[in-house]
């Protein structure tokens, strides 16, 4: 049985489901941040197969996808510099990095 | 890519992907997902983007990782303690998650066009790097370019960001 389009976007998906759950499960601010950037990939991973399914009539990938692919890179980059000076800056303040510590804005 | 790699880098990804949300020391969780980055890029290799892979060894195992590890280190984190079970919310991440996996299993098992093997490529693949420098530079110049402010940016927020007191 030869892989397919399906296997590699179903791949991606359960990638994203398991980012997912990170993210809702877990409770420490690194780990959710972590589990944004397996999101992310997972997201990558599904656009480049879609780039490499979709051939050109020159009998090239989908260059296109790839440069999506390039930009979600490099402002996954950008925001994992952002994200983690935030969460240096916030246990400087409260010296925690559990999200049920920082609830001053909870209704 | 030869079902056997597939299968074996696939599920490889998964495995650590998973070993990333349930380990409770941040920092087997960060070596977790540096496995997991390097499997995709197995992949990558696999679908022909040799461009898109290096870059993904690059940028997501080299820099970002370092840089999770770095503020790990700085943090000085011990293990997740094991606080009061929050059954609410473990049986709506759990349930929410599921149903996202029950969703798209039903969406592409109605995608035939998706079961189709992929078209061969024509050519060498070896010149991937000049065809994407080609379209970014000449169809996409201008979000390039915006990205470089972008980055410019962040690196004034982060800079900003970290400084103790602003006066």
């Amino acid at each position: 049985m030869s892989v397919t389009l399906n296997h590699y976007l179903f791949a991606s998906g359960i990638l994203f489901a398991i980012g997912f759950s990170g993210v809702l499960l877990r409770r420490n601010i690194l780990t959710i941040f972590m589990c944004l950037e397996l999101m992310l990939n997972a997201a990558n991973l599904s656009l480049v197969a879609f780039s490499r399914f979709n051939v050109s009539p020159t009998g090239l990938p989908n260059y296109n996808a790839q440069i999506l692919v390039f930009f979600i890179i490099t402002v996954a980059a950008a925001e994992v510099a952002v994200g983690l000076a935030i969460i240096v800056s916030l246990f400087r303040a409260r010296q925690t990095t559990h999200v049920e510590d920082v609830n001053s804005l909870k209704f | 890519m030869s079902p056997f790699l597939f299968w074996f880098f696939a599920l490889l990804m998964l495995g650590f992907g998973v070993s990333v949300v349930i380990n409770r020391n941040p920092v087997a969780s960060a070596l977790s997902l540096v496995a997991s980055f390097l499997c995709l890029a197995a992949l990558f290799v696999g679908l022909n983007a040799f461009f898109i892979a290096v870059i993904q060894v690059l940028v997501y195992a080299g820099a970002v990782m370092v840089l999770f590890l770095f503020i790990i280190m700085l943090l000085d984190l011990r293990a997740e303690q094991r606080r009061r079970f929050n059954l609410v919310a473990l049986g709506g991440g759990t349930l929410v998650t599921l149903g996202l996996v029950a969703e798209l299993a039903s969406v592409l098992n109605r995608f035939p066009l998706g079961r189709n093997p992929f078209p061969p490529l024509q050519g060498s693949a070896v010149d991937d790097v000049r065809e994407v420098g080609m379209t970014l530079f000449s169809t996409h110049n201008l979000p390039f370019q915006i990205t470089g402010v972008l980055i410019l940016v962040a690196t004034i927020g982060v800079v900003v960001l970290s400084k103790r007191e602003l006066n």
